[in-house]
């Protein structure tokens, strides 16, 4: 039973067969409803349309009281300060976006490259205590990630690891192995083990059965799946914030919080910087869509 | 008697057919050794990152060890729970926790599956819409913390710009203490909403349609309908993703951290935030680990119904 996005967004056979004469008002209800869902979205996207429309306009702008709606100068400086400093060399955020390509992109392949065997490992054997191993390590993802630092951050003391690039992509890893077994666990199942069973009567190994039959029909769950694991590196606040401090570690959303440290905030380079930053991450969303149930809620639901 | 009709039709000229077939007991010896192998890694890395400083920090939970003091750690029993678990401090940051998670998650709820239930009614723009109401959801915390701060600020805050507008007075939103948990309520609840739309959207969709046309040849009301068979048949799913939500709400840090930073005063201070204080700003490192285990115990029951309940969901 996979219900995707796409389904549950599919044009499916209209409901309203009833005839409106049944149904006092029928039509003015409905007008009612989309009057409401329009409401409705215009209110969550209004923060977005905020977003963006302060990372174009001047400061003076920015500022104006009343906030100016329509009626602003355009200008592109906040993105340029983004990206570059005020000397002319990089901006400290465009390293921290550097910085988060590198953490995000390599705690993904490592959580791919130890959760996709474990999540065959469990779909295709019968594991002791398989159940209870499998609510082991979800759970361990539900741990508050403020409790899960003060012994992290010890941790990494002692072995060198704080202000470095590999203690994150370590305790992301960690973070993304329990997200990527379950979720992968759902596509392994959905794969026939007679696929395995009949190469394996053609002569090959279990091992050779995986690599050559099912690996090829997992990649596009395993693509999914990464694409999850990036967005949430990608997007996570809280060990960035206590496992870094300098300019050349950091990641972008410590970076960008550290911009609204001072007496005064750039608000039109906060903006700008958070569209840079949240722009890869909906194009990564909207890739997945069919997933999205899935990928939020850790696996755990697949319908 | 015949000869016994074989199981399996091999292939003719099958060569590996013709050796007499290993016992099976070899075979399931190499699953076995393939499962541990395979899973054995990932098993390695959780139990080194996420159980073992877990393990450290019940140890350090039973001292009073501080990260800044440096000296050595010294055993104090069961002094730093009953500490914090007859703490005034800590009573009202479970309060204002409570509040939120239920006034957050409750938001969510009634609105999410509003949205939800408002476009399943819908037969066109239904993919664009359930695009356009998921944005907030996938943004980082720290982008939805720090633009609210902006819009929701006194002075050229768009929100109060726009409440002058039409004529209504300016609020404090995040300056004020009754406001600023209420902002906090707010802000999750736009982010999260989508969460359980998407979801309770699913259920709506996969509501087989004949149920409607049977219910609407009994000529049925609408509310009738929709209380004996939409409601029935979503309410499992809605309350996976009502649960998941407490769970995530329950943990939260980096919002407050961002939006309030747990002011004005400690109105907007939640668990989390609080561990956070004793921890880093406090440096009482042993009082922090157990705070933090007692915090994880609420978690680990909460996880546990949340499991079970899917396992029963998945199983029935």
């Amino acid at each position: 039973m996979a219900v995707s996005v796409d389904e549950a967004v599919s044009t499916g056979p209209a409901r309203d067969h009833t005839p409106p004469a049944r149904r006092f008002g029928g039509r003015g209800r409905s007008v009612l409803e989309v009057a409401l869902l329009t409401v409705l979205a215009v209110v969550m996207l209004f923060p977005v349309l905020w977003m963006i429309e302060t990372s174009i306009k001047e400061n003076r702008d920015v500022y104006a009281i009343p906030a100016k709606l329509f009626d602003f100068t355009v200008t592109l400086e906040h993105y340029k300060d983004v990206f570059v400093a005020p000397d002319g060399g990089r901006s400290a955020l465009s390293v921290s976006f550097l910085n988060s390509v590198v953490v995000a992109g390599a705690s993904t392949v490592l959580a791919t490259v130890l959760g996709v065997p474990a999540a065959w490992a469990y779909s295709r054997f019968a594991v002791k205590a398989k159940k209870d191993q499998l609510f082991f390590i979800l759970s361990t993802r539900f741990m508050p990630p403020v409790v899960v630092v003060i012994p992290i951050f010890l941790m990494y003391r002692q072995v060198g690891l704080i202000d470095n690039k590999l203690g994150l992509i370590l305790i992301y890893t960690a973070f993304n192995v329990p997200f990527t077994i379950w979720m992968m666990k759902g596509f392994v199942d959905e794969v026939p083990a007679e696929y395995e069973d009949a190469a394996m009567l053609d002569g090959y190994t279990r091992l050779q059965a995986f690599w050559r039959y099912t690996l090829p029909l997992l990649v596009p769950g395993i693509a999914a799946t990464a694409v999850f694991a990036l967005i949430f590196s990608w997007n996570e606040f809280v060990f960035a914030t206590f496992l870094t401090s300098s300019d050349s570690v950091r990641t972008a959303p410590p970076a960008i919080a550290g911009l609204i440290g001072g007496t005064t905030t750039d608000w039109g380079l906060v903006a700008a910087a958070s569209v840079v930053f949240a722009l890869p991450v909906l194009v990564f969303a909207y890739l997945v869509r069919k997933h999205l149930i899935a990928g939020v809620t850790l696996g755990a639901v697949r319908r | 008697m015949s000869e016994p009709v074989p199981l399996t039709t091999d292939h003719p000229g099958q060569v590996a057919s013709t050796t007499p077939p290993a016992p099976g007991r070899s075979r399931r010896l190499s699953d076995r050794w393939l499962a541990v192998t395979f899973i054995s890694p990932a098993m390695l890395l959780l139990l080194a990152m996420s159980v073992f400083p877990l393990l450290w920090a019940l140890y350090l939970s039973f001292t009073d060890y501080s990260a800044t003091r440096g000296g050595p750690a010294n055993f104090i029993g069961f002094g730093n729970y009953t500490a914090i678990l007859t703490s005034a401090q800590v009573h009202t940051r479970a309060l204002t926790t409570l509040i939120y998670v239920v006034g957050a998650v409750g938001l969510q709820t009634v609105l999410g599956f509003g949205i939800a239930y408002l476009i399943s009614r819908r037969t066109h723009g239904r993919g664009v819409l359930t695009t356009l109401f998921l944005v907030p959801m996938m943004l980082s915390p720290v982008v939805v913390g720090l633009f609210w701060r902006f819009m929701l600020d006194a002075q050229f805050g768009v929100v109060n710009s726009m409440l002058g507008s039409i004529g209504l007075g300016q609020v404090e939103w995040l300056t004020r203490q009754r406001t600023a948990l209420l902002s906090l309520i707010v802000v999750d609840t736009w982010q999260w909403t989508p969460f359980i739309m998407l979801i309770a959207l699913a259920g709506l969709t996969a509501v087989p349609k004949y149920l409607y046309e049977a219910a609407s040849i009994d000529r049925a009301s609408e509310w009738f309908r929709f209380r004996t068979i939409t409601l029935p048949l979503v309410w499992p799913l809605l309350l996976i993703a009502v649960m998941f939500r407490a769970i995530e709400a329950f943990r939260l840090f980096d919002l407050v951290y961002i939006l309030t930073n747990g002011g004005p005063g400690v109105s907007t201070e939640t668990l989390s935030f609080h561990i956070y204080k004793v921890a880093f700003l406090g440096f009482n490192t042993g009082t922090a680990s157990a705070y933090g285990i007692l915090m994880v115990l609420v978690v680990i029951v909460l996880t546990q119904f949340y499991l079970r309940y899917l396992n029963k969901l998945k199983e029935g």
